[in-house]
């Protein structure tokens, strides 16, 4: 690398201790907050950091909790998340959280400390070979030899988390680098860099898409995280372009929020419990515009049924994305924002407006769709329905600033199905790589990028004792997270599995030996409410939201609540499942395969 | 589940050019092993030291659709600068080495060692038994060279695996 710290001759270069360049450099890259945990081979950048002002330090309670901070904090802030772990068992602890944020695109830097350069390779005292544990869970990843290249690599390695689909990112550095003195150099914005992907689409491409979309009669556009992590910009650019195109619109879980869920094009969530409209639109289309989503199986489902006959318009920054899963007509490699901006264009140059874009056929037909209501739910006037919760909490919040983030399971569906969003940034849930324990200390991280904001994590009991620990952080740290447990005495979605597929034999799926949340929040110095019948709900749920402290909310819900629709395993959209028709028999040996 | 076409499945040389820095090895032989994908050969040497490049040429196979999926996937290591398509390239040469020992006495030896002129090996080492063969040339040359001393005696072979370069003055 010709770039960067090599140049000594440069003015800006100051001598600093490789501990003092890890705290520059941060500064330097806009930080103020990290999450973290110390030890041993961090404990030089832990002595930088003791007079910081600048860098607010998150101390979690497991460094899996600090990742997931830190994914928290990026997805609700657009910004990177940071993270500070040490050697052997705290870089291993980590893997988790780097490999949610891998399959979600989530930009986060994670710092590890490593033995001393002189030991590695020794087996010596909380060694791991880190690089080599996480390069699989990593977009990239550096084990920094010598402090005069500790710069250099810390500003890369954000460019790199950032840049073209984001991800994550891990830094190992040997305690005697962190203790050398060595050149710090600030980033320099217009420093090239080795890695560029390609942001500006192929005007050709873009023209062909436009020309294509305006033949569509039977139109849907499917949309995904891509977007969000492209910046509000590139959620205005899809407001525009849905309205000038009068498409209807369908969103990954990942993508909630980029489209106004409040919006009339909208169709709801696609995918296996998604809406039943969105699914059928996505089959029935005869022109699919996919932007910032990658066909995941999730959404799919039987890939050889999966919208057949329609031609298909692929956005993405990742070109190894198109024609992954599902081969495309026209594929783009772009920024999703810049992107559906050229379309926008490219669209108003041959549509003046006002003419008849001849889709009164497809609406109609969607009309049909709408009114199956597919997420209805028989309600109960003595058992809290999970569903009834989820919109008590919606109707009871959204008149605040609210961030949701959840676990994962039928509460994740749900709130998905029945949590709406306007905007994007406001929805932090672990939908790649489905990682239960996820939830709680997401919600502390966005918790600390908005302190004033009302960050609810829709959690279950099961998923929620994976982290429930990081509690004793939002106590210590004032962050006020309200954690709403729908609590099923069951792992649900396990429980929903094993009753669809295998002849309800609930082999350890219950939630025995439950905690009691209320006595627990409170042994936290947190606080604990609970609410049992549809009659306290709304009461209970306003105690919470004027409550300033953290909160543990134990819901009692119906216990063995399905959800749905769904897409069975090995079913194509059209064949999804209603909680009415619900037989039992919908899947078939194949399906049971797949997971 | 990768897209389902009909095309028969093909073998295809990638260039890989990256930067010579600890761990590169690892990620491209670590993407093929996580994504399923095979490896018929792989060699790898630093070309430019001056410039920290390596040049790692891959020789896989699978359906056409899986190979740019293959590239795209390189294409994606941060310290991957460039990949090649060799195969595609029609000013693409490939080249191989071998060694080859033949083991054989009376009318084997002397066939073996006919055969070994007109295929322009070059012998490296004899024994009043033996012959170590040494061979370059597109790979399909050297599979056919040993068919034809397999039962002349065939002992052992080794080889290096597919390198590549681009014809005429400039790089591909
Ligand atoms: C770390 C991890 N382990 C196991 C699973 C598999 N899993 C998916 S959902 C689920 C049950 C979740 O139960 P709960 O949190 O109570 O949510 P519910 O489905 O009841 O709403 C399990 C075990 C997972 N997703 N993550
Ligand atoms: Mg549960």
């Amino acid at each position: 690398m010709s770039d960067g710290a090599h140049t000594f001759a440069d003015a800006e270069a100051i001598t600093l201790t490789g501990a003092e360049i890890v705290v520059r450099a941060l500064i330097d890259q806009g930080v103020d907050t990290l999450f973290g945990y110390p030890g041993g081979a961090v404990l030089p950048i832990y002595d930088a950091l003791f007079a910081e002002p600048r860098l607010r330090h998150i101390l979690a309670r497991h460094e899996q909790g600090a990742g997931h901070m830190a994914e928290g904090y990026a997805r609700s802030t657009g910004k990177v998340g940071v993270a500070l772990v040490t050697s052997g068992p705290g870089a291993t602890n980590i893997v988790t959280p780097l490999a949610d944020a891998l399959l979600d695109s989530i930009p986060i830097v994670v710092i590890s400390g490593q033995v001393p350069t002189h030991l590695i390779g020794s087996d010596a005292f909380q060694e791991c070979d880190t690089v080599g544990i996480t390069r699989a869970c990593t977009k990239h990843n550096w084990l920094v030899r010598s402090v005069n290249d500790l710069a250099r690599v810390i500003h890369e390695a954000f460019h790199v988390a950032c840049s073209g689909r984001p991800g994550p990112v891990v830094i190992d550095i040997p305690k005697d680098v962190q203790f050398a003195s060595g050149l710090y150099q600030p980033p320099k914005p217009d420093a090239p860099q080795r890695y560029r992907p390609r942001l500006a689409p192929d005007p050709a491409r873009i023209a062909e898409a436009a020309a294509l979309m305006r033949q569509a009669r039977r139109p849907v556009i499917y949309s995904g995280g891509g977007v969000i992590n492209a910046g509000p910009k590139a959620s205005e650019h899809l407001r525009a372009l849905a309205k000038m195109t009068g498409f209807p619109v369908t969103s990954t879980l990942m993508g909630l929020g980029a489209f106004p869920a409040s919006d009339a094009q909208w169709l709801g969530m696609l995918g296996m419990h998604g809406s039943w409209e969105a699914n059928h639109a996505m089959h029935d289309c005869d022109v699919m515009v996919c932007v910032g989503a990658r066909f995941d199986d999730r959404v799919t489902g039987r890939i050889d049924a999966f919208s057949p006959n329609s031609k298909k318009i692929h956005i993405d920054v990742d070109p190894s994305s198109i024609n992954k899963n599902v081969l495309v007509d026209i594929g783009i490699v772009a920024d999703a924002g810049l992107a559906l901006e050229a379309l926008c264009e490219a669209w108003r140059g041959h549509n003046a407006g006002g003419e008849d874009r001849g889709l009164d056929a497809w609406w109609a037909q969607i009309e049909e769709w709408r009114a199956v209501k597919g997420f209805a739910y028989r309600a109960d006037d003595t058992v809290i329905k999970p569903q009834y919760a989820i919109e008590r909490l919606f109707a009871l919040t959204k008149a605040r600033d609210v961030y949701i983030t959840t676990e994962v399971g039928q509460h994740q569906m749900w709130a998905a199905q029945f949590f709406h969003f306007d905007k994007p940034n406001r929805w932090m849930t672990s939908g790649g790589l489905g990682t239960m324990g996820y939830g709680l200390p997401a919600a502390i991280g966005v918790q600390a990028a908005h302190p004033d904001a009302l960050v609810i994590d829709i959690a279950g009991e099961a998923s929620v004792q994976m982290t429930m620990q990081e509690m004793s952080t939002a106590a210590q740290h004032d962050l006020p997270i309200k954690v709403f447990i729908l609590n099923n005495e069951w792992m649900g979605m396990v429980r929903q599995w094993q009753q669809l597929l295998h002849g309800e034999r609930y082999s350890h799926s219950y939630s025995a030996a439950l905690p009691d949340f209320v006595k627990l929040a409170e042994a936290y110095g947190c606080v604990g409410l609970r609410a049992e019948t549809p009659a306290e709900l709304d009461g209970k749920i306003l105690e919470m939201i004027d409550c300033k402290k953290p909160v543990l909310f134990d819901c009692r819900v119906a216990k063995t609540e399905n959800c749905f629709p769904m897409i069975p395993s090995g079913k194509a959209h059209n064949e999804m499942i209603l909680a009415r028709t619900f037989q039992g028999d919908e899947i078939d040996d194949q399906g049971k395969m797949l997971v | 589940m990768p897209p389902r076409t009909d095309d028969p499945s093909e073998s295809r040389t990638l260039a890989v050019l990256v930067d010579n820095e600890p761990g590169v090895l690892a990620r491209v032989v670590g993407l093929f092993s996580a994504r399923g994908y095979n490896i018929e050969s792989l060699t790898v040497a630093e070309t430019d030291s001056a410039q920290h490049a390596s040049r790692i040429t891959i020789v896989t196979s699978g359906q056409p659709v899986i190979l740019d999926q293959i590239k795209a996937q390189l294409e994606r290591i941060v310290s991957v600068r460039r990949v090649i398509d060799v195969t595609r390239d029609p000013a693409g040469v490939e080249r191989e080495l071998a060694l080859i020992k033949v083991r054989g006495a009376g009318a084997n030896r002397i066939e073996a060692l006919r055969l070994s002129e007109i295929f322009r090996a070059k012998v490296i080492d004899t024994t009043l038994e033996s012959f170590i063969f040494e061979l370059t040339g597109p790979s399909s040359k050297i599979n056919s060279f040993i068919e034809l001393m397999r039962p002349l005696g065939l002992v052992e072979v080794s080889r290096t695996g597919v390198l590549s370069i681009h014809r005429g003055a400039e790089t591909a």
